[in-house]
């Protein structure tokens, strides 16, 4: 039997038929030129501030931590075992590429990076529905009241 | 499952008025739930940006990623033109320490001998996901924990609180990959430290051989099942 995570067809299997929820629409939002805008990275792969209380294990924990651009102390807290965590532990822009902004911004692609990110737990209820309706708007609302105009999404 | 929660937010976000980019190698989640932008990289889990430690590498994805904010109309799925290979990669070359203490169990002193590398990774990287349930300088002791049910003791007399055991394994792999990191030469390829770990430390056979028990006694799934990756014997 081959480990699930390294079993690309399986996986696709999984992702095929792993219940989502619908959205009738899709929204599509236009942003100001690339190298004026302000990007934010948000990401699901559960990190927290070294020394914080981090993520429940489960489907349950749909709040988010904000993470201060500066922040380096990064715990990774999804806790599954079906992916590869070496790259983390090796570099935490393979999942967090904050250092990678930077460097944007100083080649003028960006135009500046945001001052906090976020993170939520990527297991969540299979409806979705307390980080579509609740945690989900609030961080959009905080990010849209720090003036962010492209969100980065990237997850474990 | 990650790549739901990410494509959920992006739609999230976008009715809020904010440009979204995902990047997943899940195609068949954001086809199914029309993500607004996303970027197809054949990646293994893990790995956003597939390969750590490689500067042009993840700048060359974030390119292409923003690169999606050119289209006009969405959804846009565009496809990473470089794939990575799960399997396809070198072992990490990372020597173990030899016997220090032989009056306890091999994967006991293995860990402590390893401490000061895990000290020198925490202290470089000023990081570490170790903590989930415990510090760094209680591995050895929940190895014992290990040690004990592979000598024949019931999981739930050694010592373990309802539902720590996973955690306790998280902890475990965090300090020996994070050590890893530091120790090994070259490039740290796709689950090259999963792979060190389980086949090659003392450790990580261990917590396999107490997994493999567990299950032959038939204790609930639950217990053992994630304390290694699914489909590992």
């Amino acid at each position: 039997m081959a480990v699930f995570g390294k079993d690309t067809e399986a996986v696709g299997k999984f992702a095929g038929s792993v219940p989502v929820p619908e959205f009738k629409e899709t929204s599509f939002s236009s942003s100001k030129p690339l190298d004026q805008a302000k990007v934010a990275i948000v990401t699901t792969a559960a990190l927290y501030r070294e020394g914080g209380s981090g993520f429940e294990l489960g489907d349950g924990d749909f709040h988010y931590e904000t993470l201060p651009r500066e922040a380096r102390d990064l715990t990774l807290g999804h806790g599954s075992v079906n992916f590869d965590r070496g790259g983390f532990a090796a570099d935490i822009n393979v999942v967090y590429p904050i250092d990678r902004l930077y460097e944007f911004v100083e080649e003028g692609i960006i135009g500046s990076v945001a001052e906090n990110h976020y993170s939520f737990a990527g297991n969540q209820s299979d409806t979705v529905s307390e980080i579509r309706l609740d945690s989900g708007p609030l961080c959009a609302k905080e990010m849209i009241e720090e003036e962010v105009d492209v969100v980065l999404l990237t997850g474990t | 499952m990650c790549p739901r929660t990410l494509c959920t937010l992006a739609h999230v976000f976008e009715a809020a008025g904010l440009c979204t980019i995902v990047i997943t190698p899940m195609r068949e989640v954001a086809e199914r739930m029309k993500t607004p932008r996303m970027l197809h990289t054949v990646f293994p889990l893990g790995l956003s940006l597939g390969k750590p430690r490689d500067r042009e590498f993840q700048a060359d994805v974030l390119r292409a990623a923003f690169e999606l904010l050119d289209e006009a109309t969405g959804p846009v799925i565009r496809k990473y033109p470089v794939t990575i290979s799960p399997t396809d990669h070198q072992p990490i070359s990372c020597s173990l320490p030899p016997r220090v203490n032989t009056d306890v169990h091999p994967a006991v002193d293995e860990a402590q001998s390893l401490k000061k590398a895990y000290d020198r990774a925490h202290q470089k990287n000023g990081r570490t996901s170790v903590g989930m349930i415990m510090s760094a300088d209680k591995i050895p002791e929940a190895l014992e924990r290990f040690v004990k049910i592979v000598e024949g003791e019931h999981w739930e007399e050694v010592g373990f609180a309802p539902r720590s055991m996973y955690p306790t394994v998280q902890d475990i792999r965090s300090y020996y990959e994070e050590l890893a990191c530091e120790l090994a030469e070259g490039p740290i390829e796709p689950w090259a430290t999963e792979e060190w770990f389980y086949d090659q430390t003392e450790a990580g056979k261990l917590i396999l051989t107490a997994r493999r028990i567990m299950r032959d006694n038939k204790v609930e799934q639950s217990v053992w099942f994630g304390l290694a990756p699914a489909g590992r014997e």
